[in-house]
């Protein structure tokens, strides 16, 4: 019987965290159609920004739980947004049209050249902000213990998919989003400013993944190389749920999540092929994902 | 047999490298016959792009061809270097015969990641098969070529010349094949596969043809990767060396068979150099390497030596 | 539907000019390289200079063989390595990154040793690229030293090596060292698990360790042994699954920032008051943890380096300099780097060569030898001559007044945690130890 909770416990905890890592990947395909592997960059870089502005707090004598909290959220948007601009506005723009996969492609330059750049701002020794994390403590339950930091993550992670699914279902510029998911051509027809559309939409997946980052910094060490564990478990979890789907994307994270607790709690050699078995066999069964929609093929 | 233009320079090309590379150094013999293997996967991978799929997991037949070498050699007994590329496209393509039924069914990214599931599943049971040293891998035995011994007299310049040939043979074999019927109903399905199926051709069919072809060819470049570096570890498998091949396959163009040959070279040697000059920085150089080629030769590398650049469609 | 096009001749050849001007340029600038005049010893050093190796390993390794080449240099080494550079030759380093697997690794030697042309090659921290680099390194000929990697089979796998040497110990020597501290210390610990990176290291690591304890603590229950990923970070839910299990010593051969995380993370949850971590690399994180390890945590620094230096001449000039320079003391993969270049001056002063020694002269110099380094003496007395033996240790962190210090340091000396020549690792530890002396 703990197992089962300890499983249910982690398996959720997981699956909020990669949400959180996967939200924004899957909210540029959906709105792009670019499956960006410089996501994982963009996560590292929240992550390290994070990480040394915390080193900076706590090694001035600050020891306010909810500073850090600040510190991490700014960071992150900042960083996040920036990035995101710059990579949207300085490269992709002029790609616009191409192949999906030559974006993907590009978006993996992308990748290689901010691995060497964040190496040659932060060097290679690993940031290790632990106060947060620490701080925080944890519930006891029998023998198991839970971190107060990870189910903090649990509910930022329903917040922000809460908010995500709020902006494109109800607000005006989902709508929009929406519309252009449809039918990008039409959309620009009905004087859609798509371009614009595509920054914006670029920004907040770019800051999804830095506030993933941040939000995991005080969780582990951040070293070099943390960006490109995460991208192709970010695109697994996209891929299962349906590719652009938020849902999908969430119950994805979930699936994924107590599969690999499960794995983990009762055959912990398994645990490697996992994440990997569970998405092939959804893909066996549903081509497209849980979420995805077919899409209809040109005569 | 009528050899056309293409065929004759190729041939050309084959037999200038071979006695270029008596004259050259060692170590770019060595980075040649790498490339060269390396050139045969990402020929693969041209092969399914054409037909408008794109596998970030070339890399499960790639590993299959290399331990398919280890494992015949160091159990099997096998040394003949032939006989173990053989054994390697055997596994393979019995492999690929069964992912094929499955794969053949998906397009785009989800063939993409389905293809990269089922690479890093292989990685995953190699890392757990502690007997065959798990990520460090194991030793390829000393191999024989015919009558020859790779370990006596000049084994990197054998490994070149058994990497010329053997790239030459798949060069000439998919020259013909690219201009098949085969070939261009694969061309034909990338561009509107409903039309194909209008025109009493099986897509099915052609692309599991295609599909377990360019598994073979990969499994040579893996094997002959096996027998040049003498090592083999599941590294192969890793989803980021199936990412180099696209990018290297993308570099080159879909243009023509000599293509991936060029990039993979140039590939290689713009990697070897910027380890060496910035090795701080190299991951930064190849980056901007590749986005300026993406930038300014969208259909490859192959185009500059095209006239008409990019007329088609 | 595109049409295939049919290049013309003319294309053909201005194709296969290029080439051929590629392939000449590319050979001239090997040879260019050739043309280095020979009054410098040239030293390639293989290091990890990026991924998630680099931070804890490659990069103090680098800074600590910079340190030590710098120093040979300008002559400023404690005696006996006082003379200003090797054999009186300038010593020159060319760093290579180790990152991209053991094929790229074989190219990268092949440059080193035909196209920079260096006289000897030191490096390596994975033992997948030790694995495949060693016998390259024996066909070519090359004198060659692992400073780290740490897999038992390197030598096993070696028919009588001639220029390969490794300087350090194997991850052998870790884990039985660890089951003998574990035996003296806590000796009553009675359920026992692990959490090892899902790679060869960390399997080879715990067999070796389960091995052990079924000899030296057969009273003891393995309970559980989790396999993470490599540089996953977070371990939330292993360290549920090993709490479940309620052990009393956890086991951990991870290294650099998965250990960190992975003790902090353990920690913050509670698990390492519930159970004492026993850490085979966690020297490394002893003046990082900053507390976040509890009192009395066992860690290990893979042999005599770092916190574990013995006072020596060489240890104080070592740990003083690398502090002075980065601000921190030195770790153990910057002590293990400082080793192999020390082994290589040592060979070199005492290869009785004339100029440059030769690779055959290096080896003959260094086969069997017994020189000082920053660890104390290193006897080269394993492989025929080719593997060090050195003392395994342990020690329980303390972490007080903002200082971690090591306390209640064992030591086991070289017989006692190595597998003398020509037994097989495992079978030695199966069989009880065989010819092992622990005085």
């Amino acid at each position: 019987m703990l197992t089962v909770w300890a499983i249910l416990i982690d398996g959720f905890i997981y699956a909020s965290w990669l949400f959180l890592v996967a939200a924004g990947l899957t909210v540029i395909y959906g709105v792009m159609r670019i499956l960006n592997m410089a996501h994982g960059s963009l996560y590292a870089l929240g992550a390290y920004a994070a990480a040394s502005a915390l080193g900076l707090y706590y090694a001035g004598g600050g020891d306010q739980l909810w500073m850090a909290f600040v510190i991490i959220a700014v960071c992150a948007i900042t960083i996040g947004a920036i990035t995101g601009l710059a990579i949207e506005r300085g490269l992709l723009r002029l790609m616009y049209g191409r192949d999906e996969i030559l974006m993907l492609i590009i978006t993996f330059a992308v990748l290689l050249i901010l691995e060497d750049v964040m190496k040659l701002i932060w060097g290679t020794t690993p940031y290790f902000a632990y106060q947060p994390y620490a701080a925080m403590g944890r519930i006891n339950i029998d023998v198991l213990t839970v971190s107060r930091y990870d189910l903090m993550v649990l509910v930022v992670s329903i917040v922000i998919g809460a908010s995500l699914w709020f902006w494109l279902e109800r607000t005006r510029i989902g709508k929009i989003l929406r519309s252009i998911i449809h039918d990008r051509e039409i959309s620009q027809a009905m004087g859609v400013n798509v371009e614009r559309m595509f920054t914006i939409t670029f920004m907040i997946g770019a800051t999804l993944g830095a506030i993933a980052g941040g939000i995991t910094a005080p969780i582990i060490s951040v070293v070099p190389g943390i960006g490109i564990e995460v991208i192709v478990l970010a695109f697994a979890v996209v891929v299962t749920g349906g590719l652009g789907s938020i849902t999908g994307a969430a119950i994805g994270a979930i699936i994924v999540g107590l599969a690999r607790a499960t794995s983990i709690h009762t055959m912990p050699e398994l645990e490697l092929f996992i994440i990997y078995a569970v998405m092939a066999a959804v893909l066996v069964f549903r081509p497209h994902g849980l979420f995805g929609q077919a899409v209809a093929r040109k005569i | 047999m009528h050899l056309d233009k293409t065929e004759i320079s190729l041939i050309g090309v084959a037999v200038a490298t071979a006695l270029a590379a008596q004259l050259s150094p060692d170590w770019l013999v060595f980075t040649l016959t790498l490339a060269i293997s390396t050139a045969l996967v990402v020929m693969g991978v041209v092969m399914l792009m054409r037909a408008g799929l794109v596998s970030f997991g070339q890399g499960l037949f790639y590993c299959l061809g290399g331990y398919a070498v280890g494992l015949g050699g160091r159990f099997l007994g096998i040394t003949d270097a032939l006989l173990l590329i053989g054994l390697g496209v055997i596994v393979t393509v019995a492999v690929a015969m069964i992912l094929g039924l499955l794969m053949t069914r998906y397009r785009e990214i989800f063939f993409a990641m389905l293809s990269l599931a089922f690479s890093m599943i292989l990685y995953g049971i190699l890392v757990k098969s502690h007997g065959l040293g798990s990520t460090d891998g194991f030793g390829v035995v000393d191999w024989t070529l015919l009558w020859l011994e790779s370990e006596t007299a000049d084994g990197a310049n054998m490994a070149l010349l058994l990497a010329i040939g053997l790239a030459l043979t798949i060069a000439l074999f998919l020259n013909r094949y690219f201009k098949s019927s085969i070939g261009l109903a694969c061309e034909a399905i990338r561009e509107n596969e409903v039309r194909v199926e209008y025109m009493g051709i099986s897509r099915q069919q052609v692309l599991y043809i295609n599909y377990v072809l360019a598994a073979a060819v990969g499994s040579v470049g893996g094997s002959m990767t096996a027998l040049a570096a003498g090592h083999v570890d599941p590294t192969l498998a890793y989803w980021t060396v199936s990412g180099e091949f696209v990018f290297i396959a993308l570099l080159g163009g879909t243009g023509h068979v000599a293509a991936p040959f060029i990039a993979a070279l140039i590939f290689t040697l713009v990697r070897t150099y910027a380890v060496e000059l910035a090795p701080n920085a190299w991951q930064m150089i190849l980056g901007i390497v590749l986005l300026l080629i993406i930038l300014f030769l969208p259909k490859g590398i192959w185009s500059l030596f095209t006239r008409k650049k990019g007329a088609a469609s | 539907m595109k049409t295939t096009q049919q290049p013309r001749t003319w294309q053909h050849v201005l194709f296969s000019a290029t080439t051929s001007i590629f392939l000449a340029s590319a050979g001239l600038l090997g040879l260019a390289a050739n043309a280095s005049a020979q009054d410098s010893f040239k030293v390639g050093f293989v290091t990890f200079l990026s991924g998630g190796a680099s931070g804890p390993f490659g990069v103090p390794a680098s800074q600590g063989a910079k340190l030590v080449v710098k120093a040979i240099n300008e002559g400023t080494l404690p005696a006996p390595y006082d003379s200003q550079g090797v054999n009186g030759l300038s010593l020159q380093m060319v760093e290579v990154d180790e990152a991209g697997g053991p094929t790229k690794q074989v190219e990268e030697y092949r440059n080193l040793v035909q196209r920079q042309n260096v006289n000897a090659v030191i490096g390596y921290i994975s033992s997948g690229d030790c694995l495949a680099i060693a016998p390259v390194a024996e066909e070519m000929e090359t004198f060659t030293i692992a400073f780290d990697c740490g897999t038992s089979r390197m030598f096993e796998e070696l028919d009588s090596p001639k220029y390969v040497f490794r300087t350090g110990l194997d991850a052998v020597a870790d884990n039985v060292g660890a089951a003998r501290y574990l035996a003296e210390t806590h000796g009553d610990a009675k359920r026992i698990a692990g959490i090892q990176q899902n790679y060869a290291w960390g399997q080879d690591s715990w067999q070796d360790f389960t091995l052990a304890m079924e000899q030296l603590m057969p009273e003891a229950e393995i309970v559980n042994n989790q396999t993470p990923q490599i540089f996953q970070g977070s371990y939330g839910t292993e360290i549920s699954a090993l709490q479940t299990r309620r052990p009393d010593i956890v086991h951990s051969s991870m290294w650099g920032g998965d250990m960190e995380s992975f003790v902090a993370q353990a920690n913050a949850r509670g698990l390492l008051s519930q159970a004492t971590a026993l850490l085979t690399t966690g020297e490394s994180g002893l003046h990082r943890f900053d507390g976040q390890a509890p009192n009395g945590t066992i860690i290990g620094g893979r042999g005599p380096f770092g916190g574990f230096m013995p006072e020596n001449d060489l240890s104080e000039w070592f740990s003083k300099a690398y502090e002075e320079e980065h601000g921190i003391p030195p770790s153990y993969p910057a002590s293990k780097a400082a080793q192999a270049i020390l082994a290589l001056k040592y060979a070199a002063d005492n290869s009785g060569a004339d100029g440059v020694p030769s690779s055959e002269q290096l080896a003959a110099a260094l086969k069997g030898a017994e020189f000082p380094s920053v660890s104390g003496t290193v006897n080269m007395g394993l492989s025929d001559g080719h593997q060090a033996v050195q003392p395994m240790l342990y020690g329980e962190y303390h972490f007080e007044d903002g200082k971690a210090e090591l306390r209640n340091v064992k030591s086991y000396p070289g017989d006692c945690v190595s597998a003398p020549d020509g037994y097989n690792a495992q079978e030695w530890i199966k069989a009880g130890f065989p010819d092992s002396s622990c005085d």
